[in-house]
């Protein structure tokens, strides 16, 4: 009966000091490609910018694209902030260049996927598919 | 409903949640709305409508600040942002980018701004856009900023929808009576040319101002110095203060704030002229019969759908293929049992 569906909505964040988000905004438009509705926020996010606004647009998967070498600061601050707010649900992944002894202590405080450069943006894609599905499911 | 007690506390996963329930149109939505429907009726919504980069979201940044952070002796209001970007009609997913403008307000819990997509809507606002602004109104949102797709096309949703239509220029967008549509007029309660930095100002004005005049051929006859002066009416000074309402002409620089508070100033005298001509409470009256009439329609077609056999109607569809039945005659055949032939 209802005309509108419910469409996976994601956040796209650029968190941290260096100034370009060209890897940001492919994903971006693949994921609107797949049929996702994405909220796309721009460079210089401070964890509390993302935070707040995954919690105005009511986000399934906030994605996080850190160059800077300052992941271990920022993501787990936006999960904690994430979950102060209620949001537990929210997915949280990261791209960006992170060194394998970093990448254990990422998942263990929360971050559901790390991409790497020249990941495949259908990876991408079909991981938040499943994800937000089995989230919805539960 | 425990999220409708919520919303209406001011709790703001609650209310974040119960608009994403809005826009799936969900039945959950649709019973929160109609609780909500009591609260509503207070806020004052503002359109923003204007062609894709004449800086739209620059603006509603702008206008959002100077809200919150007003002079003197007037109390901050607590302003809701709406803003709609297309849908792909390829994929239905979308990038709503709007937020990107609106970095200065983050932090400021009297601010909430949600995206939304059109959704494959045509009109500049997605179907669900009226819905949301009825929660945000019911939360307690004083003002209400709602920013439209921006097609290019006058946007006659957002007029229907807001008390305040600002209708956004720019100049440089190519030939500047080009880029001025026809039909802006008729749902323009404010004009504003925006990147008043730019050259080429002075001619969007002049076109703004042609078109004006010509839509408002009224003209006031002054005694100056002795003499009868004639003063097109759009230039006359305080039109506002007339129960004709003029759109008067802004001109801002929303990367710096330049004209801002004037254009504030501007959408104030519009809602005090909306209340003291009474039109405040017609629009609202408008609004509110063109959602029932609507509602109305739909329900009955549905209903009287659900009860239709598929076959009479198959039936009466060959007739009219046939061209046995004219399509008036076909619908009577359908809604009466009409002539049969
Ligand atoms: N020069 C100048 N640029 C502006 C002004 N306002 C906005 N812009 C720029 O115009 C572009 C489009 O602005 P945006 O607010 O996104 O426009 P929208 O598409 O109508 O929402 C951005 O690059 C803004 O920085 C202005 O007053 N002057
Ligand atoms: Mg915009």
């Amino acid at each position: 009966m209802s005309q509108t569906e419910r469409k996976i909505r994601v956040l796209i964040a650029k968190p941290g000091l260096d100034g370009h988000d060209r890897g940001a905004k492919v994903v971006a438009r693949a994921l609107r490609d797949a049929g996702m509705e994405v909220i796309y926020t721009g460079l210089r996010q401070t964890p509390e910018m993302i935070a707040e606004a995954a919690l105005q647009e009511d986000v399934d998967v906030v994605g996080l694209s850190v160059l800077s070498g300052a992941h271990m600061a920022l993501a787990p601050r936006v999960i904690e902030l994430l979950e102060a707010n209620g949001q537990d649900h929210v997915k949280v992944f990261l791209g960006g260049i992170i060194p394998d002894e970093d990448v254990g202590k990422l998942k263990e405080i929360g971050v559901a996927r790390i991409y790497g450069p020249g990941t495949l943006t259908d990876e991408i894609v079909g991981d938040i598919r499943k994800g937000v599905l089995e989230e919805v499911a539960r | 409903m425990a999220s409708v007690r919520e919303v209406l506390s001011g709790d703001r996963l609650s209310l974040a949640r119960l608009l994403s329930q809005i826009e799936n149109d969900t039945i959950e939505g649709r019973a929160a709305l109609s609780e909500l429907f009591p609260h509503t009726g207070n806020a004052h919504l503002i359109g923003v409508t204007g062609a894709p980069g004449t800086g739209k979201s620059s603006l509603v940044n702008q206008l959002a600040h100077h809200f919150r952070h007003p002079p003197e002796s007037i109390p901050p209001r607590r302003v809701a942002i709406v803003a709609v970007d297309p849908s792909s009609p390829f994929s239905g997913g979308a990038v709503l980018g709007d937020r990107v403008r609106m970095r200065d307000l983050a932090g400021d819990p009297g601010i909430f701004i949600r995206s939304m997509a059109s959704r494959g809507s045509l009109g500049g606002l997605a179907r669900t856009t009226s819905g949301v602004v009825q929660a945000f109104d019911a939360a307690g949102f004083e003002i209400i900023l709602i920013e439209t797709v921006g097609a290019g096309q006058a946007e006659v949703d957002i007029a229907r929808l807001a008390h305040t239509t600002l209708v956004v220029e720019a100049p440089g967008l190519g030939d500047d009576i080009q880029a001025i549509k026809a039909g802006i007029l008729e749902i323009a309660d404010i004009l504003v040319i925006n990147k008043a930095d730019r050259t080429g100002v002075e001619n969007t004005e002049r076109a703004l101002r042609t078109m004006l005049d010509l839509a408002h051929p009224i003209q006031r006859v002054y005694r100056h110095h002795g003499s009868l002066e004639v003063v097109p009416s759009s230039i006359a000074e305080s039109p506002q203060e007339e129960s004709v309402w003029i759109p008067p002409i802004q001109k801002t620089i929303a990367l710096d704030g330049t004209g801002v508070q004037e254009l504030g100033d501007q959408i104030a005298r519009h809602k005090a002229h909306l209340e003291k001509t009474g039109e405040w409470e017609s629009r609202g009256r408008t609004r509110l019969q063109a959602e029932l009439d609507n509602l109305l329609q739909n329900t009955l077609v549905n209903r009287w759908r659900d009860s239709l056999s598929p076959e009479r109607y198959q039936e009466i569809f060959e007739q009219l293929i046939e061209r046995n039945l004219s399509p008036r005659q076909a619908v009577d055949a359908l809604l009466n049992g009409g002539p049969r032939r």
